[in-house]
């Protein structure tokens, strides 16, 4: 028997969630004083869970590094949020967007859980909306909507290229409510750096005052780890500079189980890579697929001769043009899921058909000018003009596509120098989002009691592939509604704790454990930056854990990684003091732990001998080159228990995937 | 777009600390890629001085896509750089020269105290929000339908063109008085546009301005600074509604 028990409540799929709340204990509006919560993170999950919790009536510390709350990384998610309200009236329900996401992820996410987030998604447009979130409306004063990848229908909402920034501010204005009314202590330039245990129950953690490098101890009858995904162990990713995945590493560290790892989503549509000094990668929204068409050149000299400048992409004709995932998928063409999508623009590009001239000819077009044409035709009908010239339609095609993704456009040229309004844009793959993360029951419970993990910084819904614009449906799902039930199920049983002291040896040891490894950085006599050895763990990542994966670079993966954990530790040079501001500190205690989760990236991988989703092992593929599933023997969470440093020593644990009421199939998008 | 390297002088504001005196210290760069972002110039800097056993220069930056609102920096005397609609993190090198001498400085304003060399603290911007940029309505979720109250279109993307402010902090910064008009009157905007912030509109306006005062940033004479350095093109429109909002709220008292 596994230790591992989801808590899945019985019944049918839909009543699951009702039932379950209908039983949760609860902890009435006196008590609630009296016991203290901490959440980690101020993204959607995290500022939607400190906002509800202080509003409950708790006691509520919330911590991020930034500097503020609102500048969590959730505030650059562009595309939008997936809701099943069926407002266009096309065939969309629940059920279909609970099918469409287990589907997308390729059968490894648990049904129940993304049952229930299907059945909130109508519930946080709601909430946004009452919130003042403004969405991109229609000319008749309701909400607008577009189609995300590995769907037919439009559920997507949307607030231009910067649906996460206003949903985001929308969360942090409720949370600055409840900071305002006294209810929530926020404490931004902070950072966990452990988590405390007492008994086996979290009681609190262990952060950096960031300003001033004091260690501070806070106690909490709960804490609430929403501290975001990992992709920067890639170095390279779409995600912010400071993202990483120390706060859930740390609760692993204590004894929390991490599940699947090595599920990975890498974006099919960023800006490709210019050079080494490079530091992030930017995404271009997935919502450009719903008017962009994806192509290379049909023939190989003619993306030789782009490449050398020769030619321009507006001279190849029509037909010497590959739309690949059209022709690959005529089904969902342009929007099928991110993991097909970014396989099959490396397809085409290791075939020698890339046209962005870098060192490794990795791009391919995203190109607008069909969408111009046929929405600038439109716009001029809708003005009474039936017969516009084609000057005017452009122009018009052009205003078009600037009010919908104008920032998107802005920031293109921005960082290439080119107008994608004239010329298509180049896009290559990127990592983007982390599906694996702390293991959590259907109550968003770690393995450890009373510590609870949300949002991206969990493994829970979205199996292995994210669908576009269900990541912060999730956050908010996580925050809004599922947290304050289940929490507040778990607090039912410590009205009567009391107070808890952060005098005590639990919170004596774990800072000293802290202090330890600071000092062990500052009086290293290293001699070269943290970022040298970021680069280096980000390369082996790339190329061995990357969009293919196979044993024998994976077991040179996991060998290359340890060898880099014992040079980092010897030859890391972090400047400065402790007792300061010191970002490069900061950096050298997160990528510790980014190079160990890195290993267990790597191990995860190996063990998974299959493909699905995200996770592509050369091995495991079709003869058309789509991902070969094995149910028989992989239809499982894999959950790694943390054995040291050396991530070969982990214990692998299994949580069987059980699909009662979706029949468990091929993906298909053809 | 054709990348080359450039070489280039840097003047940078170094501070310990908040009480400790600060100076610019001059700094030589080579081999810096056109393509590079200003931020992946510093960092490339930084490594330098790492790579000397020195100390790295700290700076505000996150999300590097233009978005979160955290890098800040004054560069050759303007918010942002020389580029305009965009912040530090968009910035490119190629709007610089072979030989140039670049200056940067921190955010200057009496409400940003400086933390360590180019960082300051923006909290004050939080706390203006916590005192009334909100809707008051709890996160239940069991709200009215999100399509119950149609909403103009024109109306919602003027509330969302408000909306898109990041918080960076240029607008004071470049501010003459230092005063934060155009961060406020944007939040005060994007809800006065929305039936949804109307409710309580009048006690927004007078609680947002009056912690606005308290923060120690100056009054607004109309130089129009604000709105050309803005990343985001926040409009000077948002300054004149909340002036009538705040009007209406005191007249009405």
């Amino acid at each position: 028997m596994s230790i591992l028990d989801s808590k899945i409540p019985a019944g049918h799929i839909s009543d699951k969630w009702t039932d379950h709340k209908n039983h949760l204990k609860l902890v009435a509006p006196n008590n609630r004083p009296k016991i203290d919560v901490i959440v980690v993170g101020t993204g959607l999950a995290g500022a939607s869970a400190a906002a509800s919790f202080g509003e409950m009536g708790y006691n509520v510390k919330a911590f991020c590094f930034q500097d503020s709350p609102r500048r969590a990384h959730s505030i650059a998610a562009q595309g939008g949020i997936n809701a099943a309200k069926n407002y266009q009236n096309d065939g969309d329900s629940v059920y279909r967007l609970f099918y469409d996401t287990i589907k997308g992820g390729d059968y490894r996410a648990r049904e129940a859980n993304v049952h229930r987030l299907a059945e909130v998604s109508g519930n946080i447009i709601d909430q946004c909306v009452a919130q003042g979130v403004p969405f991109a409306r229609e000319y008749g004063g309701l909400l607008d909507n577009r189609s995300f990848g590995g769907t037919q229908v439009q559920r997507t909402f949307y607030a231009a290229g910067q649906t996460g920034q206003q949903l985001l501010l929308g969360a942090y204005s409720a949370l600055s409510r409840q900071i305002g009314l006294g209810r929530v202590k926020m404490y931004h330039r902070h950072e966990m750096l452990d988590l405390v245990t007492v008994d086996g129950k979290a009681r609190g953690i262990i952060a950096r005052n960031l300003v001033t490098g004091e260690l501070e101890r806070h106690a909490a009858h709960a804490v609430i780890i929403a501290s975001g995904g990992y992709g920067n162990v890639y170095f390279l990713s779409t995600n912010a500079m400071g993202s990483n995945v120390s706060a859930a590493w740390k609760v692993h560290k204590r004894g929390a189980l991490f599940s699947n790892p090595c599920f990975v989503q890498i974006h099919p549509t960023c800006v490709p890579v210019h050079g080494t000094n490079q530091a992030k990668l930017t995404l271009m929204s997935e919502s450009l697929r719903n008017s962009g068409r994806i192509w290379v050149p049909m023939k190989k000299e003619d993306a030789e001769a782009i490449r050398e400048g020769r030619l321009k992409p507006t001279q190849i004709a029509e037909e010497d043009r590959d739309y690949f995932l059209e022709r690959r998928y005529p089904a969902f063409g342009n929007l099928v899921p991110r993991d097909v999508a970014s396989r099959a623009a490396k397809e085409r590009c290791d075939a020698g058909y890339g046209i962005e001239a870098n060192d490794t000819n990795e791009g391919v077009y995203l190109d607008f000018a069909t969408e111009i044409k046929s929405k600038g035709r439109q716009a001029a009908f809708a003005q009474g003009d039936h017969n516009p010239s084609e000057e005017k339609i452009i122009s018009m095609g052009k205003k078009w596509i600037e009010e919908k993704y104008g920032n998107l456009f802005q920031m293109y040229e921005k960082i290439t120098d080119d107008n994608p309004y004239e010329t298509p844009m180049k896009i290559y793959p990127a990592v983007h989002y982390t599906m694996g993360g702390v293991w959590v029951d259907y109550n968003l419970q770690s393995t450890i009691k009373g510590c609870f993990v949300a949002g991206e910084a969990n493994f829970s819904d979205h199996g292995a592939n994210r669908l576009g614009a269900s990541a912060l449906m999730q956050g908010l799902s996580d925050g809004y509604f599922v947290l304050p039930y289940t929490v507040s199920d778990y607090l039912a049983d410590e009205i009567r704790t009391g107070k808890i002291s952060t005098d005590t040896p639990e919170f004596e040891a774990a800072e000293n454990e802290v202090k330890n490894s600071i000092e062990k950085f500052m009086s290293n006599k290293g001699t070269k930056s943290v970022d040298f050895f970021h680069k280096r763990l980000g390369l082996i990542m790339w190329n061995k854990v990357g969009m293919g994966r196979n044993e024998q670079g994976l077991k040179e993966a996991i060998e290359e990684i340890g060898t880099l954990r014992d040079e980092f530790y010897q030859d890391v040079f972090v400047p400065g003091d402790s007792n300061e501001m010191n970002p490069e500190l900061e950096k050298a205690m997160r990528v510790a732990d980014l190079i160990e989760l890195g290993q267990l990236m790597a191990v995860d991988a190996l063990n998974r001998n299959e493909s699905c989703g995200g996770h592509f092992r050369e091995e495991y593929q079709d003869a058309e080159g789509e991902t070969l599933r094995d149910d028989e023997n992989f239809k499982y969470v894999a959950a790694w228990e943390y054995k040291g440093m050396d991530a070969k020593n982990s214990v692998l644990h299994k949580e069987d995937l059980n699909y009662e009421f979706i029949k468990i199939a091929a993906r298909n998008y053809k | 777009m054709a990348s080359k390297f450039i070489n280039i002088n840097l003047k940078i504001w170094r501070q310990k600390n908040a009480n400790a005196k600060g100076s610019l210290e001059s700094y030589k760069l080579d081999k810096v890629s056109t393509d590079s972002s200003f931020l992946e110039m510093l960092d490339q800097l930084n490594e330098q001085l790492i790579n000397d056993q020195k100390e790295s220069i700290a700076f505000d930056h996150d999300c590097r896509e233009g978005i979160c609102g955290m890098c800040s920096l004054y560069i050759n005397g303007r918010a942002h750089g020389p580029d305009t609609g965009t912040t530090t993190c968009q910035l490119h090198m190629r709007k610089f020269n072979d030989g140039d001498t670049i200056y940067v400085e921190p955010w200057r304003s009496r409400a940003f105290p400086i933390i360590k060399d180019l960082v300051v603290d923006r909290s004050a911007f939080d706390r203006i929000q916590q005192a009334g940029g909100f809707v008051s309505v709890n996160t239940s979720g069991r709200t009215m339908d999100a399509n119950a109250i149609p909403i103009p279109k024109a109306d919602a993307d003027k509330a969302f063109e408000a909306a898109a402010c990041i918080g960076c902090g240029a607008c004071v910064a470049t501010c003459k008085n230092g005063s934060a008009m155009l961060f406020v009157g944007a939040k005060v905007s994007q809800y006065a546009l929305l039936p949804q912030g109307k409710v309580e509109a009048k006690e927004r306006v007078v609680n947002m301005v009056r912690q606005m005062d308290e923060e120690g940033f100056g009054n607004c004479t109309n130089t129009g600074a604000c709105e050309i350095e803005c990343p985001k093109g926040i409009s000077l429109e948002n300054i004149a509604r909340m002036n009538r909002e705040f009007l209406f709220a005191a007249a009405k008292g």
